[in-house]
């Protein structure tokens, strides 16, 4: 019944050899926050999360002892905010709503500061494009996307051209920091639905409500950054 | 549920028999032992059933590493499920 090379080998390498660390990512969708009421927006964008994601730290800490891995990084990725912030003239409260509601339930990112712009830049991906810099200064765990090409639609050249800009401002508005707000950003081409990994998660449309987290294993010296 | 407890660290005296002890204070049954002493380093992996336990499995977690400390040896209680994860697809 025992298999005693396996259980050793993977004792060591936990406890020895720092190998398998592991991070969760839980999907939370935000469509019912959509409207036109920027605060009314942001409070439900703060309450969904707080409230989906409450015990998601803890019960982390729960599964990292039972199992005996370590679980280094906890993560929440929501519904790209471009769709849900459509019809608001600024998206950027959505971002602040979302970090506010990060550091309440103790998660260590949030991404889903989204948009899907590989057929063409609509004005909410537009609007949410042009805060980046902001947005990514100003806030601590959001991270951001943006899809600019797809297989299906091809590459987008205008998306391609504004954040070729935008990363550049990002990097002047943070170069107090190196920079460092770049590193919260992906350019994506074919992004997927359900993708946990940080800094380019989010809650793709056609997932569920709400996602059981996902688990990604990666070696300890990449994530010690 | 079934968890895989080890036991590692340099050999002496009484280490099985205060290990099964606790297991059995806690009624824990041990489904299979595995152990080996290799000069002065002894591993020890025991796959136990905590369905009828006294104790939480935290509890037992704790309990078990305390008395390893006080041996000197570490000792470890995990959920069997994480092994098969790890090593098999």
């Amino acid at each position: 019944m025992l298999n005693t090379s396996e259980i050793l080998e993977t004792i060591g390498m936990i406890s020895r050899q720092k190998l398998d660390i592991r991070t969760i990512t839980m999907g939370v969708s935000l469509f019912h926050c959509a409207g036109d009421d920027p605060k009314a927006v942001s409070r439900k964008v703060y309450d969904t999360i707080c409230k989906r994601a409450e015990n998601l730290v803890r019960v982390g800490s729960d599964i990292e002892r039972e199992y005996g891995i370590p679980i280094v990084n906890t993560r929440v990725s929501v519904t790209p905010a471009a769709l849900i912030t459509a019809a608001l003239n600024d998206p950027l409260p959505v971002a602040q709503a979302m970090d506010k509601a990060a550091a309440a339930v103790g998660v260590n990112l949030i991404g889903g500061y989204s948009a899907l712009a590989q057929k063409g830049v609509t004005q909410a991906d537009l609007r949410l494009i042009r805060s980046l810099p902001e947005a990514l200064s100003a806030t601590e765990r959001v991270c951001a996307s943006v899809n600019v090409a797809s297989t299906k639609a091809g590459i987008d050249m205008d998306a391609v051209r504004l954040m070729g800009e935008i990363i550049k401002e990002i990097a002047e508005k943070s170069s107090g920091t190196g920079g460092a707000a770049c590193m919260k950003l992906v350019v994506f081409a074919n992004a997927v639905e359900d993708n946990p990994f940080m800094a380019g998660a989010f809650h793709g449309p056609g997932e569920a409500r709400r996602i059981a987290p996902s688990t990604w294993a990666y070696p300890a010296r990449a994530s010690s950054r | 549920m079934r968890a895989v407890i080890t036991v590692i660290g340099k050999d002496r005296t009484g280490i099985i028999a205060k290990v099964s002890g606790l297991l059995y204070e806690s009624n824990v049954n041990i489904l299979d032992i595995s152990q080996t002493i290799l000069e002065d380093l002894f591993a020890m992996i025991m796959l136990v059933d905590t369905s009828g336990a006294s104790l939480s499995f935290e509890e037992l977690q704790d309990a078990l590493r305390i008395l390893g400390a006080d041996m000197g040896v570490e000792v470890r209680a995990q959920r069997a499920e994480v092994f098969d994860a790890m090593n098999k697809v």
